[in-house]
């Protein structure tokens, strides 16, 4: 049986600190990939939105805030929250529907209008909430987290701050051209280096930052793009938003502790392995076959864990990767060709589809600037809170 | 004034403390902090738990330090501010705890393995007095504390 759907059209909008309604990000991402399918909204037969956490009620109905504002049609909607994992789980649910026969066509949108600052719990004594007592007790930060990532892979590898800022200097260049990165400046590994240390071995420019955005993909069953003169689409192949099996024995935000491995063993892989894992075994093809890859970069020294969680290489050598130049556009596998989180800054509702979208430009060709040449299958991997994460699998 | 826990029975105080979490009754998995409503063991449904007092030492899984202040609700205890460090710690129940560093120590003291034993020492003040907190000392190498966090020369772990 083939369970592939079509990504018929994608649209963004811009990254930045623009100040405005979530909802103008998402329907201007909406309508471009709307007018990207030559597809009509009043043919959409269902909308699904990425749920926005502090953005108020209509934040929290995002699928019916989008459908509204473009104009209610009648399709059906739901929305999706799984933290930074959101937009692959609203595509997932796009998908499920369309292969089930119950759409044709399904539009998915995730926008965000995020604070100034950084990410601070909400206010309020809340001493039964582990993510306030993080603070309190130990001021422990999201950087903090990321930075103890960023040190396991200095004392076990031997990476260097250096090769951090490498990432940087890397995607910075990614993203020089890319009309919807909120930073396209060249950044050289001087200006890493010497910019503030948050948590150590971070430096300011390690850590991404949190922006406004919105992405929209639009699916379309593969008889519907045929039958809509959509020829040879990007299709998806995998969608993996698979949770961890206890015991999970990796630190993660924002908890005090992992789970006991003393009556349950671990697990041979990762929470992160796993997702890509999964995702593989659904494409029914291996590491070796993926031409370009977007991996979720919250800070430089991520983004090689990632390369490693997705099997694009061994366990600790995601550093000689780098080195060789293996990731660069141009290289042998590249990675975070968009620019990645370093040049969007983080929309959390929006990134996992603003991955997608990258992947689709860039197996059409589309990638002006930044094309990864004969790019054929991508490759995302994306982490939120509370056991949720994505990888997502095209082809062309 | 006392001192008292920052957090009631997360773990106790005197000469050897130790981190109180709990045990699930059918299955033995321990938990910190603890569980008390649903073991988490997907083969176990079990419901009851007994308090449990995890070993006072382990080594370090990995470290950092916390150079800018954190936001509230972080209790800000020196003006200006003063970096702390922090290590998320393997105990021999195979699991990792985060804590911060003991006074004195910064992650220049720290590696990957490093031997470390539980703590209490004040993390803020209040109305009540001092308030503790437990944390990792480095230990079985040398007694005398190293450098401070405070300063990393950028680049130069590299």
């Amino acid at each position: 049986m083939n369970t592939d759907v079509a990504i018929a059209g994608v649209g963004m909008h811009p990254w930045g600190k623009w100040g405005r309604s979530f909802v103008t990000y998402g329907v201007h991402a909406a309508r471009a990939a709307l007018a990207d399918a030559g597809v009509d909204w009043q043919d959409v037969g269902l909308i699904v939105g990425g749920e926005t956490v502090r953005n108020g009620y209509g934040g929290y109905v995002a699928g019916a805030t989008f459908a509204q504002a473009l104009g209610w049609n009648g399709a059906k909607v739901a929305t999706s929250y799984a933290a930074c994992a959101t937009g692959a789980q609203a595509l997932d649910t796009a998908r499920s529907r369309i292969l089930a026969g119950q759409t044709d066509v399904a539009l998915v949108v995730g926008a965000d209008t995020t604070p100034k600052g950084f990410l601070a719990p909400n206010a309020g004594e809340r001493w039964d909430d582990p993510d306030w007592l993080r603070f309190r007790l130990m001021g422990m930060t999201n950087p903090g987290y990321f930075a103890l990532y960023a040190r396991r892979r200095m004392d076990l590898y031997g990476a260097t701050q250096a090769d951090f800022a490498a990432v940087k200097v890397k995607n910075a260049k990614h993203g020089l051209s890319n009309p919807n990165a909120r930073y396209r400046k060249e950044v050289s590994a001087e200006d890493v280096l010497n910019s503030a240390v948050v948590s150590d071995p971070l430096h300011l420019l390690d850590i991404c930052a949190t922006s406004d955005g919105g992405a929209a993909v639009l699916l379309t069953s593969l008889d519907y793009a045929r039958k809509h003169g959509i020829a040879d689409p990007v299709r998806i192949k995998a969608i993996s938003t698979v949770t961890p099996v206890f015991p999970q024995t990796v630190m993660d935000m924002p908890n005090f502790s992992t789970d006991s491995s003393a009556v349950v063993p671990a697990q041979d892989r990762t929470f992160k392995e796993s997702l890509g894992d999964a995702a593989y075994a659904e494409a029914g093809i291996g590491p070796e076959d993926v031409s370009v890859a977007e991996v979720y970069d919250l800070s430089t020294a991520l983004e090689l864990d990632w390369i490693e969680d997705l099997s694009l290489c061994k366990r600790g050598e995601a550093e000689h990767l780098l080195r060789a130049g293996d990731t660069t556009i141009g290289g042998r596998i590249p990675v975070n060709p968009s620019g990645g989180l370093a040049c969007f800054g983080e929309a959390v509702p929006a990134q996992a589809l603003a991955q997608v979208c990258e992947l689709t430009w860039q197996l059409r060709g589309q990638a002006e600037g930044r094309q990864v040449e004969g790019a054929r299958i991508g490759i995302t991997a994306n982490q939120g809170l509370f056991g949720h994460g994505s990888s997502v699998i095209v082809a062309r | 004034m006392t001192a008292t826990p920052a957090i009631e029975g997360w773990f106790t105080t005197g000469a050897a403390p130790a981190l109180l979490g709990s045990r699930c009754t059918d299955c033995g998995t321990v938990y910190f902090p603890r569980e008390l409503v649903f073991c988490k063991n997907p083969a176990c449904s079990g419901e009851t738990f007994e308090e449990y007092a995890f070993s006072r030492t382990g080594k370090v899984w990995s470290y950092t330090d916390a150079q800018y202040q954190p936001p509230p609700p972080y209790v800000p205890v020196a003006d200006p501010y003063v970096p702390f460090a922090l290590a998320a710690v393997e105990l021999e129940e195979g699991l990792v705890v985060l804590g911060q560093v003991a006074d004195g120590y910064g992650v220049a003291d720290l590696k990957v393995g490093t031997p470390v034993e539980l703590v209490v020492e004040t993390l803020y003040t209040d109305d009540t007095g001092d308030r503790t907190i437990w944390r990792w000392k480095p230990v079985g190498r040398s007694s005398e504390p190293g450098r401070s966090s405070a300063v990393e020369t950028p680049g130069g772990a590299g």
